[in-house]
């Protein structure tokens, strides 16, 4: 079963990737474009077929390993 | 004094950090990340580069070596423990310090000499310096902006203008409160962006490293 971890940076901690993003498409006149967050994605495939169990596995690993709580909020969406 | 200087795959300042910590009188000792036993050490320095590439985060791979476990046991024993750049990144994901560091302000890699003010002398970094002092020294970092979790923070260093001023221009990386360097509670565990060791002699351009290693070593007790 595959797991996709979305990684995105906790509130009102600066992005500044993603606040020059935003000022590139601006100039491209994209003139609707309020904010960009740049987060990162990070699929997991772990050898069960059983969702819950996968989502319970990559949730550990997200607190221990993958995210750091201080800077990043996470989501987790199976995948298959 | 006989210090460790961890070297991870990809840490690259652990030549720098043994010779200006011999300038102090210590006795250094590279030991790779794979080693699970620092007894005989009176300290341990994790030195600046990029160990395990970088890789996920700065120093979250780093922190799961075998040799953390041996700096945990160190730090929690009182001994000096030492961050600088990357093993300051290390230390804070590891939880031995508080905070987190990520891309600077800029999103540019910053190399050049900064000035910090000396914040607190209760530290194994700072206790030879006096409250106040302007150091200066080099950053060399694209992942320096100090985040800070709370106010529980212990400031150390903060980057400073020529006088000591605080003021947003002299962050070079938009670290929170223009933090450079923290300690844990104790102030035996503590962790800098800017790197001490390259300013250990007139020749490099400023001695006023030195000042910190030289506390650092001084501040080290038999084990």
């Amino acid at each position: 079963m595959k797991v996709r971890v979305h990684v995105q940076r906790r509130p009102g901690i600066a992005d500044p990737e993603g606040s020059t993003t935003a000022q590139a498409l601006r100039s491209l006149g994209f003139d609707g474009v309020q904010e960009v967050l740049i987060g990162r994605a990070i699929d997991v495939e772990v050898a069960t077929d059983d969702a819950g169990s996968a989502l319970d596995q990559v949730e550990a690993m997200c607190k221990q390993l993958l995210t750091n709580p201080v800077l990043e909020d996470f989501d987790l969406e199976v995948l298959a | 004094m006989r210090v460790a200087v961890a070297v991870f795959p990809g840490t690259n300042c652990e030549h720098d950090v043994a010779y200006a910590l011999e300038l102090q009188g210590a006795a250094p000792e590279l030991v790779w990340h794979t080693s699970e036993d620092l007894s005989g050490f009176d300290g341990v320095v994790l030195p600046g580069g990029f160990a395990h590439g970088d890789y996920l985060r700065t120093g979250a791979i780093a922190r799961f070596s075998p040799i953390m476990s041996e700096v945990s046991r160190l730090a929690q024993a009182g001994r000096p423990v030492l961050g600088i750049c990357n093993g300051f990144q290390i230390l804070c994901e590891a939880r031995l310090l508080s905070g987190a560091l990520m891309a600077n302000r800029d999103t540019s890699f910053i190399c050049r000499p900064i000035r910090v003010r000396v914040e607190s002398t209760n530290s194994v970094l700072t206790a030879g310096a006096s409250q106040g002092q302007v150091i200066q020294i080099p950053l060399n970092s694209y992942e320096g902006r100090f985040v800070a979790p709370g106010d529980d923070d212990l400031v150390v260093l903060r980057y400073c203008g020529p006088d000591g001023e605080l003021d947003e221009r002299f962050n070079p990386n938009g670290s929170t409160d223009s933090i450079a360097g923290t300690s844990n509670a104790a102030g035996n565990v503590v962790g800098l962006m800017p790197h001490p060791e390259r300013a250990v002699e007139e020749l490099l351009g400023s001695a006023d490293g030195a000042l910190l290693i030289g506390s650092f070593v001084t501040s080290l007790q038999p084990a």
